[in-house]
């Protein structure tokens, strides 16, 4: 059991190698950008536009590998949606929404109604999903 | 930070080194590099793109193994919450996690469909004794769920050994087509394997899953009448139905249950001697892409997955008997068939018994006799 714990923690950590060698990166290639500048402030065009891209190239490369790293660990989670069980009194309709509870199953007797106090069911459960935008096609 | 500062200062020396170059000496270091470049990309692309692949199925690893891990934790702690077992049961549910089954031998496939029955059943016996053994304070419905947990476990686990099998093969051999072949169909694994991870905790806490809408549909017309037990696990009640007599055949819920539906309506048509005028079945079915989830449709053919035990059964019997079959499927994708059931799924019931109505009325007389049997999982459906 702990055996697995502490695999699955350290599947799920961010390398700390990992993270100050993109941090050092993203320090160079904002220092690159500054020397373009300086460069091209001494009229160095071709040192500047190299020295630019370089530090664009730093820039992005590091920026899209934190961003990486952060969808890894939003990856890594198991997501949980909500799960609501509807219960409803056959007699006089008087119908509750509440969260799932272990042991709930559709066709249960659960609680009296508060309105007639007969036994009430539980009629329905459901997670409900909201969909992302989603891309449109022409069919 | 000294690794920092050694970068700064050879940052420095370029830009002062660059500074001081002539122009024309500059474009030949570019024009090198490029030449450079190409000649890399012709002699190492292919193993440079091997390595992003491998890079790729890796990443895709990570979370097969933090699934894994998950499934496992997950398993064992239901097992400790709902069991409350002796001992420690981590060692058995590793076991368990390893078990495999061998399916017949089809060299000679004539009556192999009874082997393959007689395989299962032994194996579901198996897994039944093993996890009352693990789970002592456990009652019918909650071994049933227990026993799900721990098969959507045992496929997470099965899913991460293979993957990782051949990343380490196609590692090994710096084979294209090994490679190739799994970043090729990994996709498809990965949306099963998370489809199986969000199964887990439905299976552990007994909430209906998609694949249970059948079993709901029928839950829902044999609600309220007397119901009776029928080979094997199943439970069948007598309906009136728009003036035809109805026999509504599920699993016995509300544990994890898929029954053997096959045998249940073999017995329910030998006790009326072969006198039944149709038969519906109702399913969950795998959506295409495009497709609405909860789309209703109808057909023929008897709508049934798993290993085919059940669906000979019925096509056997029905031959037998010249007993016409209808379907209606209720549409849906593989991580919605395994996971908690959605609200839209949960309404497609509705409309599927609105279509059984409709077929009963077109396609049976009054005062006949119908066969419905809801298939599928029965987790969290009571009837």
């Amino acid at each position: 059991m702990s055996k697995a714990s502490s695999e699955s923690s350290s599947t799920a950590k961010i390398s700390s190698f990992a993270l100050i060698a993109i941090i050092i990166t993203l320090v160079v290639a904002i220092m690159a950008l500054f020397n373009a500048v300086q460069a091209y402030l001494m009229g160095e065009v071709d040192v500047a536009t190299i020295l630019l891209i370089v530090g664009f190239i730093g820039v992005g490369a590091c920026t899209y590998m934190l961003l990486q790293m952060r969808q890894r660990i939003i990856r890594l989670r198991i997501e949980m949606p909500p799960i609501t069980t509807t219960i409803e009194c056959r007699k006089c309709g008087f119908k509750t929404v509440r969260e799932f509870q272990r042991g709930d199953y559709i066709f249960k007797e659960v609680e009296p109604c508060q309105k007639c106090n007969e036994k009430m069911l539980i009629t329905a459960i459901y997670r409900e999903v909201r969909e992302k935008m989603k891309a449109t096609f022409p069919f | 930070m000294n690794m920092a500062v050694m970068l700064l200062a050879a940052l420095a020396t370029l830009q002062k080194w660059l500074l001081q170059m002539p122009g024309e000496l500059f474009s030949q270091i570019v024009s090198i590099i490029f030449i450079f470049l190409l000649l890399f990309s012709m002699f190492y692309g292919q193993r440079l793109q091997l390595r992003i692949w491998l890079n790729e199925i890796e990443g895709s690893l990570y979370k097969l193994k933090y699934l894994r891990d998950e499934g496992r934790r997950i398993a064992i702690e239901a097992i400790k919450e709902v069991g409350k077992p002796q001992t420690d049961p981590t060692p058995k549910v590793d076991r368990f996690l390893e078990y495999f089954t061998i399916s017949p031998q089809s060299l000679d496939p004539v009556g192999i469909v009874w082997k393959l029955e007689h395989i299962l059943d032994v194996r579901d016996a198996r897994f039944k004794d093993e996890v009352k053994l693990l789970a002592p304070s456990a009652d019918e419905t909650q071994i049933n769920n227990l026993e799900n947990t721990l098969e959507a476990a045992m496929a997470l686990n099965y899913i991460y050994k293979v993957i990782r099998h051949y990343f380490l093969l196609g590692k090994k051999t710096l084979s294209l087509y090994v490679i190739m072949q799994i970043q090729m169909i990994l996709p498809l694994v990965m949306r099963e394997a998370e489809a199986y991870a969000s199964a887990l905790k439905a299976f552990a806490y007994g909430q209906p899953i998609g694949d249970g809408v059948g079993a709901l549909v029928a839950a829902k017309l044999m609600h309220g009448f007397p119901v009776r037990k029928v080979q094997k696990d199943c439970v069948v009640a007598t309906v009136p139905l728009e003036g035809r007599t109805a026999y509504i055949i599920k699993a016995e819920g509300p544990g994890g249950n898929v029954g053997k539906p096959g045998d249940a309506i073999k017995t329910i048509i030998e006790e009326n001697e072969g006198k039944i005028a149709n038969i519906i079945m109702i399913d969950a079915a795998l959506k295409l892409e495009g497709e609405e989830i909860g789309e209703v449709a109808d057909g023929v053919g008897a709508a049934i997955g798993g290993p085919g035990v059940d669906q000979f059964k019925i096509e056997e019997t029905i031959l037998k008997y010249r007993i016409p079959i209808n379907a209606v499927i209720i549409k849906e994708d593989i991580g919605d068939a395994v996971s908690p059931m959605r609200r839209e799924i949960f309404e497609a019931a509705d409309k599927a018994i609105e279509r059984i109505r409709q077929l009963i009325l077109e396609r049976t007389r009054e005062g006949d006799k119908v066969i419905i049997c809801g298939v599928g999982n029965t987790i969290g459906i009571g009837q």
